[in-house]
């Protein structure tokens, strides 16, 4: 028996292979019959608006012959067509039928908020009847396309102050992600859905979004994901990872949309700035510096925040790794102060000349400073407009003509 | 030779070294100043615009350290000179008397006596060669150069400077560097400007540090002590001289009016920084 068996199974195995081969061929062969045979109807020549809901019957052939959606045929979408000839379809087309888990992500999205949820499937993947995959370059989600197709409303001002969405699209073309999109055309460029996400795109105030302030980092840093553990070491990672929700993320600095190349000027001066939002004292001693005064002229030429600190893992001066750290400063001074010795890195960046036990020197220095000029200008003060008015009343002849001064020229 | 003679008659005050060294001096310092300020006042708008107007932060400290280092040969050799004059040639005239900017305790009553004609109390004081306000704008120029020099050297060679001098020093030169900068740049533009050209006996300005030549009628009302000395010893012919080219007269004017005006300018930008402050 264990024998026959053996030689009845490949039998078997066969004759269901076959079957399902012929089946499998005549469903295709089926939808395409169908497609074919609806074709046949909606085609140039059917009507461009019907009677009842003055949509158009015709169906571009050659937009759904390359589609993703050709080989299951028109019945698997049109549910309740059933034959030739059809009645009038009641049945509005459903997408989620075969695409539950993007329904439901799409329904929990801000996207789904709204009684006419739009964006709906079709406002972002186009004519109905020619979807195609997203790695396709002619389709509206390709990486390269997304931006333009996000863009068509998030471009818009006038439609964002109506209905109240982030117009982002000119920041966004406008960024580094932008740049590498549009013009080197990288397909790993961030996108709006590289960090929005494509159907369960939240509102950054929801904090279970991709966007929202505490998921910023791990959301960058599914590409940048050497700068996200290194951030995630400094104060500002540990601490966001606490639950101080006042943590600078990525996007303080970075901002959200129009990120800009670090390297630029504009952007390494103004992110002293956003530094000294939060470090209004440290950004105040800072201006009282060369390096903080060449910043505020608009030159990044000289130390900035991160010059020092490190931009991403900033740790305490009592941390050992820090940058700041008293052992390290030779280091980091020395990037730019070539032969820094211990009494050159022993200057305060910070100096606060108000601080009498911290900075004696400085304090008593600008002491005698003030003071120096407070007298000098008071006694020259007084003494010029004195001269002044004696010196015109003795040329108006005004008082007694005592003492000579030359006569007017 | 008549009194009204010698009124109209020219003599030589300055001596062309004299004349070129205060030259150099005005055009360093102005240099240094319009550089300099942008700095000390770089959160205003104007500091930012005349900084990338001169071609960025690079170059605002080019021209900033050219000046400085022309200033400061300047400054070397006016010291080597007086150094010349008292060791070589023995003219220890030079450090005390009525032609040395030594004060003297004249300078004083000279002072107290000016206050008291100020208010009618007294008659104008006989000045001599140099009056008080003189020695006091060459003195705080003279230390104003040694601060602001020393510091700025030390700022420009930090690292050098930091193998001797403590980091806490390092923050005290930008202070006295920038403070002092502010005591010259406004007793320049306000006191000096007045005590030696817009007040109103010389208004609107005194030609004499750039033809060196002054009149008769001068000399005798602002320096009558040395007018009477140099009477009696017959040094009146040796320092007499011709009419300033016409030249000469022209270009002082342009360069005091240049001098002036950028002054005014510099003086209302960072006054008003100054308040905002």
């Amino acid at each position: 028996m264990r024998r026959s068996y053996r030689i009845i199974r490949p039998q078997l195995m066969w004759g269901v292979l076959s079957v399902a081969l012929v089946l499998c061929f005549a469903g295709i062969a089926r939808a395409k019959m169908d497609t074919q045979l609806c074709l046949a109807c909606h085609n140039a020549s059917a009507p461009k608006t019907d009677h009842v809901k003055g949509v158009s019957l015709y169906v571009n052939a050659k937009l759904f012959k390359p589609s993703i959606h050709a080989a299951i045929g028109c019945p698997s979408c049109h549910t309740d067509i059933d034959g030739f000839p059809h009645k009038l379809p009641t049945r509005k087309v459903s997408c989620s039928g075969c695409h539950p888990t993007q329904d439901a992500a799409y329904r929990r999205s801000v996207h789904a908020e709204g009684a006419k949820k739009i964006p709906g499937c079709l406002d972002c993947h186009g004519n109905p009847h020619g979807i195609l995959p997203k790695r396709d370059p002619e389709s509206k989600v390709y990486p390269l396309n997304l931006p333009r197709t996000c863009g068509s409303c998030h471009g818009n001002p006038e439609l964002a102050k109506r209905y109240g969405f982030p117009d982002v699209y000119a920041l966004y073309m406008d960024s580094i992600h932008g740049f590498a999109l549009t013009q080197d055309g990288l397909l790993v460029a961030a996108q709006c859905s590289s960090c929005h996400g494509a159907h369960e795109i939240l509102s950054r105030k929801d904090p279970s979004s991709r966007t929202a302030r505490g998921n910023v980092p791990t959301t960058c840093g599914s590409c940048h994901a050497g700068v996200k553990a290194s951030y995630f070491e400094g104060v500002h990672g540990k601490n966001l990872l606490a639950g101080n929700q006042k943590m600078p993320v990525c996007t303080n600095c970075h901002t959200a949309h129009r990120i800009s190349d670090v390297q630029t000027v504009a952007w390494q001066v103004t992110t002293v700035g956003t530094c000294g939002g939060c470090h209004k004292e440290r950004l105040r001693t800072y201006r009282d510096t060369f390096h903080g005064q060449v910043t505020a002229l608009g030159f990044s030429e000289t130390a900035r925040c991160w010059s020092c600190h490190s931009a991403h893992n900033i740790l305490p001066a009592s941390d050992p790794r820090s940058t700041v750290a008293p052992a390290n400063l030779q280091t980091t001074c020395g990037k730019c102060h070539a032969g820094a010795t211990l009494n050159f890195v022993s200057y305060q960046p910070h100096a606060d000349p108000h601080n009498k036990l911290l900075n004696p020197a400085l304090y008593y220095a600008t002491l005698f400073m003030n003071l120096l000029l407070a007298g000098v200008f008071t006694f020259f003060g007084i003494h010029t407009v004195l001269w002044l008015f004696r010196s015109l009343f003795h040329r108006t002849g005004a008082g007694p003509r005592s003492g000579t001064e030359l006569p007017w020229r | 030779m008549t009194s009204n003679d010698v009124d109209q008659r020219y003599y030589f005050r300055f001596s062309l070294g004299k004349r070129y060294l205060h030259g150099l001096l005005m055009v360093t310092f102005l240099g240094l100043a319009a550089t300099g300020l942008p700095l000390r006042f770089s959160e205003t708008a104007w500091a930012a615009a005349f900084a990338r107007t001169i071609g960025g932060f690079r170059a605002v400290l080019f021209f900033h350290k050219t000046c400085a280092v022309l200033l400061t040969a300047g400054f070397l050799a006016h010291v080597g000179e007086l150094f010349y004059r008292v060791f070589a040639k023995g003219e220890f005239s030079t450090l005390y008397g009525p032609n040395s900017m030594t004060p003297r305790p004249k300078d004083l009553t000279d002072l107290i006596q000016h206050v008291r004609w100020f208010f009618w109390l007294g008659p104008r004081p006989k000045f001599d060669r140099f009056a008080y306000w003189e020695k006091f704008d060459y003195w705080a120029v003279f230390w104003g150069m040694l601060i602001i020099g020393i510091s700025g050297y030390v700022m420009w060679f930090a690292p050098f400077f930091g193998r001797y001098l403590p980091g806490s020093l390092l923050n005290v030169v930008l202070v006295c560097h920038g403070e002092e900068a502010l005591l010259a740049v406004w007793f320049i533009f306000m006191i000096h400007f007045f005590n030696s050209h817009l007040r109103p006996a010389h208004f609107p300005m005194d030609p004499v540090i750039f033809t060196g030549r002054l009149t008769g009628e001068e000399l005798k009302t602002d320096h009558p002590v040395e007018y009477e000395r140099l009477s009696q010893d017959d040094g009146l012919a040796a320092i007499q001289a011709d009419h300033p080219p016409r030249w000469l007269t022209n270009f002082a004017r342009l360069v005091a009016v240049g001098a002036i005006g950028t002054g005014f300018v510099l003086l209302t930008l960072t006054l008003a920084a100054f308040l905002n402050e």
